[in-house]
This record gives C-alpha cells, sequence and structure tokens, in this order.
C-alpha cells in the first residue's frame, strides 16, 4: 500500500504551549481512520499541520510522498473543517460559489472558473441531493443543510483523500447517518481515504478500519480490532472505556 | 436639453470621467473590505494619506507622488503591526492612522504657509480636479481593475473562509498584502473626490447597499458598482446646479441609497 499522508516525530506548539509532541503515523490509501481524542488532545492541531495551515515545532510530513513544503497538488485533499466558525454568515455567496470554490485548487493563477467547473459543480450537488439550494444564500440554510455544501465543496475536486474535522457537530441524528453511510460509501466504492475526527467514539468504529488516538501525543495507532483486544490499552482506558470504544465495530 | 448643457464643461467632464473609474474600484474593494470587517482600513488610510500631502507640500512635490507611495507602506504597515505585535487589526489601523494625522498637523504648524490647500483635502473637490489627476486616476484604476480581475476568485475564496483558501493552495497572506495595497491607492484617489474625512463612505455605502439587495457574490460586486457609480454621477450633478460641495452630495446620494435598499429588503 502507498503511504498517502506520512508524519515523522510531528510536534506542535501554540506559543510555550505543547499541543503535540513526537506524534509518527503513516496514512494508506483506502483507510477510514477515526482520530479521537479528549477536548484540546491536538486532533484539530494534528490535522491542521498535515494541511499547513499550523506551522510545525519540528519533524516531517510527507503528502503522496511529496514534502509537504514541496507539494502543490492540493486537489488530491479535499478538508471539511469543523464548524462555520470561520465564515461570515452574512456573506452573500450562493451554493454554487461556494462549491466551485474547491476547484480552485485544481487552476493556476490566474484561477478562472468555466463552463465544466459549473458543471461539475451542479453534478456533486446533485449526488448530495442538493441541487435545488444552487442558488440559495448558504447563510439561508440549516446547519445540515450547509454542512452538505461544505462536504460538495470538498468533494467537488474529486479528492483521493477526505479530512472531517468533527461534521456532525451541526446534524441530527438522522443527518448524520445520511452523512455517515455516504463517508464510508465513497471510502468503500471509491477507495477514497477519510481521516474522520471524533470527540465521540462510541460510533465511530462502526464506519472506521482504524483508530487514530491522541492526548498531547499518540496513544494508540491501527486497526480497530487490534485496539479492542490491546492489553496496553486496555490499562490506558480501562475495561469499560475500552469495550465503549469498540462495541458498536463491526 | 438645456439641462444638460453643463456637461460642456470641461471641468464637469473630468469630473465625470475620473470619478466614474474611482466610484468602480471603490464599490468593487469595498466589497472585500466589508466582508472581511476591514471597513475602517479606507479611514486610517486616508488619515495617513494626510500627513503625506503635507509632506508633499512641505517639499514642494506634487502631493500624490508623495502619497501613494507612502500610503502603500503604511497599509502594509497596519498589517505588519498586527502580526507582530499581535493585536487587533482595528487598534493597528488607529495607531498609523493617529500618526499620519499627526504628522500633518505637525508639518502644517512648521510651514505655516501651506494650511489652506492643505485643509482643502480634508473635503476634497472634484470639481477642481486637473488633466493630470485625472490621467493618473484612470491608469492607476484600470491598475486596480486588473489585478481585481487577474485575482478575484483568490480575493472570493480568501475572503469567504481564509483558512479553507490556504487548504486549496492559495497563498493568503499574498492576498492580504495585495488587497490592502489596492486599498490604499483608492484611498488616495478618492481623496481628490470626497476628502479624506468622507473616504471611508466610498468604500462602505456602495458595498452594504448592494448587500441588502441581492444573493450572490458576483452580482454584489456589479450592483455595487453601478449603485457608486449612480451616486458620482448625481451627486457630482445636483452639487453642480445646487451649489453644494460635491464631496459630500456624494455620500449623501450613496447613504440615501443605503436607506432605500433597507426599505426594499423589509417590504420584500
Amino acid at each position: 500500500m502507498n503511504p498517502i499522508i506520512e508524519a515523522k516525530n510531528l510536534s506542535v506548539n501554540y506559543g510555550q504551549t505543547e499541543a503535540l509532541k513526537n506524534v509518527s503515523l503513516m496514512v494508506e490509501q483506502g483507510d477510514f481512520i477515526g482520530l479521537a481524542g479528549p477536548n484540546g488532545a491536538g486532533k484539530t492541531t494534528l490535522v491542521k499541520a498535515i494541511l499547513g495551515l499550523l506551522p510545525v515545532l519540528s519533524g516531517k510530513i510527507e503528502l503522496f510522498g511529496i514534502e509537504k513544503e514541496k507539494f502543490n497538488d492540493w486537489g488530491k485533499i479535499g478538508y471539511l473543517p469543523q464548524k462555520l466558525s470561520t465564515i461570515n454568515a452574512l456573506f452573500p455567496a450562493t451554493v454554487d460559489e461556494v462549491v466551485t470554490l474547491g476547484l480552485l485548487s485544481q487552476k493556476k493563477i490566474p484561477r478562472r472558473i468555466g463552463f465544466s467547473d459549473r458543471k461539475r459543480a451542479n453534478e456533486i450537488l446533485q449526488e448530495l441531493g442538493i441541487d435545488n439550494l444552487k442558488k440559495k444564500m448558504l447563510s439561508e440554510l440549516s446547519g445540515g443543510q450547509q454542512q452538505k455544501v461544505l462536504l460538495a465543496r470538498a468533494l467537488v475536486s474529486n479528492p483521493q483523500v477526505l479530512i472531517f474535522d468533527e461534521p456532525s457537530t451541526a446534524l441530527d441524528p438522522e443527518s448524520r447517518e445520511f452523512f455517515f453511510q455516504l463517508i464510508q460509501r465513497l471510502n468503500k466504492q471509491k477507495g477514497i481515504t477519510v481521516i474522520l475526527i471524533t470527540h465521540d467514539t462510541s460510533y465511530i468504529g462502526q464506519y472506521a478500519n482504524k483508530l487514530l488516538y491522541v492526548d498531547k501525543s499518540l496513544v494508540y495507532f491501527g486497526k480497530f480490532s487490534d485496539f479492542c483486544r490491546d492489553q496496553k490499552m486496555n490499562s490506558y482506558f480501562g475495561e469499560y472505556e475500552q469495550h465503549i470504544i469498540c462495541h458498536q465495530h463491526n | 436639453m438645456e439641462i444638460l448643457n453643463f456637461l460642456h464643461y470641461s471641468f464637469i467632464q473630468r469630473a465625470f470621467f475620473a470619478g466614474s473609474f474611482v466610484a468602480i474600484i471603490c464599490s468593487a474593494l469595498g466589497l472585500f473590505l466589508v466582508l472581511r470587517k476591514m471597513s475602517l482600513i479606507g479611514d486610517g488610510l486616508s488619515h495617513v494619506s494626510f500627513g503625506a500631502i503635507a509632506l508633499g507640500l512641505f517639499f514642494g512635490i506634487y502631493p500624490f507622488y508623495i502619497a501613494i507611495p507612502l500610503v502603500m507602506l503604511s497599509s502594509i504597515l497596519i498589517l505588519k503591526i498586527s502580526e507582530k505585535a499581535k493585536i487587533y487589526g482595528d487598534a493597528a489601523i488607529g495607531i498609523v492612522s493617529a500618526v499620519g494625522i499627526s504628522g500633518g498637523v505637525i508639518l502644517a504648524s512648521v510651514s505655516k504657509g501651506f494650511n489652506v490647500d492643505l485643509f482643502s483635502y480634508l473635503f476634497g473637490n472634484i470639481l477642481a480636479i486637473s488633466t493630470t489627476e485625472v490621467i493618473l486616476s484612470v491608469i492607476l484604476s484600470f491598475v486596480v481593475l486588473a489585478v481585481i480581475y487577474f485575482f478575484y476568485w483568490d480575493l472570493f475564496s480568501a475572503t469567504f473562509d481564509e483558512e479553507y483558501a490556504k487548504t486549496t493552495g492559495i497563498k493568503t497572506n499574498f492576498i492580504n498584502i495585495l488587497l490592502t495595497l489596492l486599498t490604499a491607492i483608492t484611498v488616495v484617489l478618492s481623496v481628490k473626490m470626497v476628502g479624506i474625512m468622507l473616504v471611508s463612505a466610498l468604500l462602505i455605502l456602495p458595498a452594504v447597499t448592494a448587500l441588502q439587495l441581492v444573493k450572490g457574490f458576483k452580482r454584489a460586486i456589479i450592483i455595487s458598482s453601478i449603485v457608486s457609480l449612480f451616486s458620482v454621477i448625481l451627486g457630482i450633478s445636483v452639487s453642480f446646479f445646487a451649489d453644494l460641495p460635491a464631496g459630500a452630495t456624494i455620500v449623501m446620494i450613496n447613504a440615501l441609497f443605503f436607506g432605500v435598499a433597507i426599505l426594499y429588503k423589509k417590504s420584500v
């Protein structure tokens, strides 16, 4: 299997505060990784460091076998941020405009959006069943609909890796189910590698085949099935917690 | 029509011509600034231009030749101060703005000879715009428009969601610098039209008017430009016939459009 993302001895600080220490991991093609850990454990920090959104204190990151600093094929990576907090609620952008932003990674300056790009955006909106919303403003939509639009933006460039930061926060249980089944389908049918951050470990085992657990440093990275049998994890988490993480794993 | 005879005056033609270009660049940039909550950068930079114009007058150099590079430099300074000193952008704008005004006042006090000239820039007068200023305005407006066209999607993406824009390979730091540099040029060009005190109105009002009326970012830019253009043409015409100051009239008409837009939005 080819490594899609590889981190070696990665450390990240926020000022003087240590956010992540010495994390090494290798994500392989087709993986569905549940990235878990308590609040403030460094889950989002790890993902942001991989995406180049945060400076790294030490260590090395490779994306598709290329050093992150030299990597420029960002269309291969789709990202769905935690929430819409960074987005101005009054922004007049329509749904189709937002989705086309996902195609900019494939364009060279001067970036231009043409007919085929709009067609592609429309296709992905149809696939997600929200093409009827394409001329609506993002701020007019419900939390679940907004999340679908941002998923469309992440998917429109046909990425090989999808990174989700707590995608179910704004979703009701029904939408959450739809959302996770869709991600699972993309992983199984299209072979898209998925990294999904969650603080809720009780259901992620239904979908993910690997667990990446961090708490400032790497606690566990490997197959779910191995995690459930791991004695070291049993003493780290305790029997009850380990059981909660494992019990829904199919 | 007799009423249109005023269009034969060359000073009116110059005012319409330069005013139209400046109106369009103000409205296009204003939308990005308003949506980034950076509206007051126009105010801050116009205060810097007061100091820069004073410097030009002090050394007997054509004020705009000093103001354009100095205000561009100050716009970078605002970004760097907020980045390096880790303070909010509005505080950085406040610092640079105060230094600009203070510098201008000190120079005016020391020289004692150009106060009238300097204070005429406070409220501007587009009807007194010279041919050189028209040429300068048109050339620089073309530069600003070309850069906006060239980097439209980068500016849009970085304004909508800066973090996500970075993940698509957009150099957002470069885009931020570019936007402030374009704002600096636009502010200096607008000073002649509406004066230092009212520049920010030209950047803010057409943008917020458009935001009341339309869905879609591209449409918002188009409507903002139309509103701005109409305000300038109407403002210059009204000021000519009613013998009112042109800059203030342009701003009042802009404000009127904004009021109408709010009423319209409430009625639908």
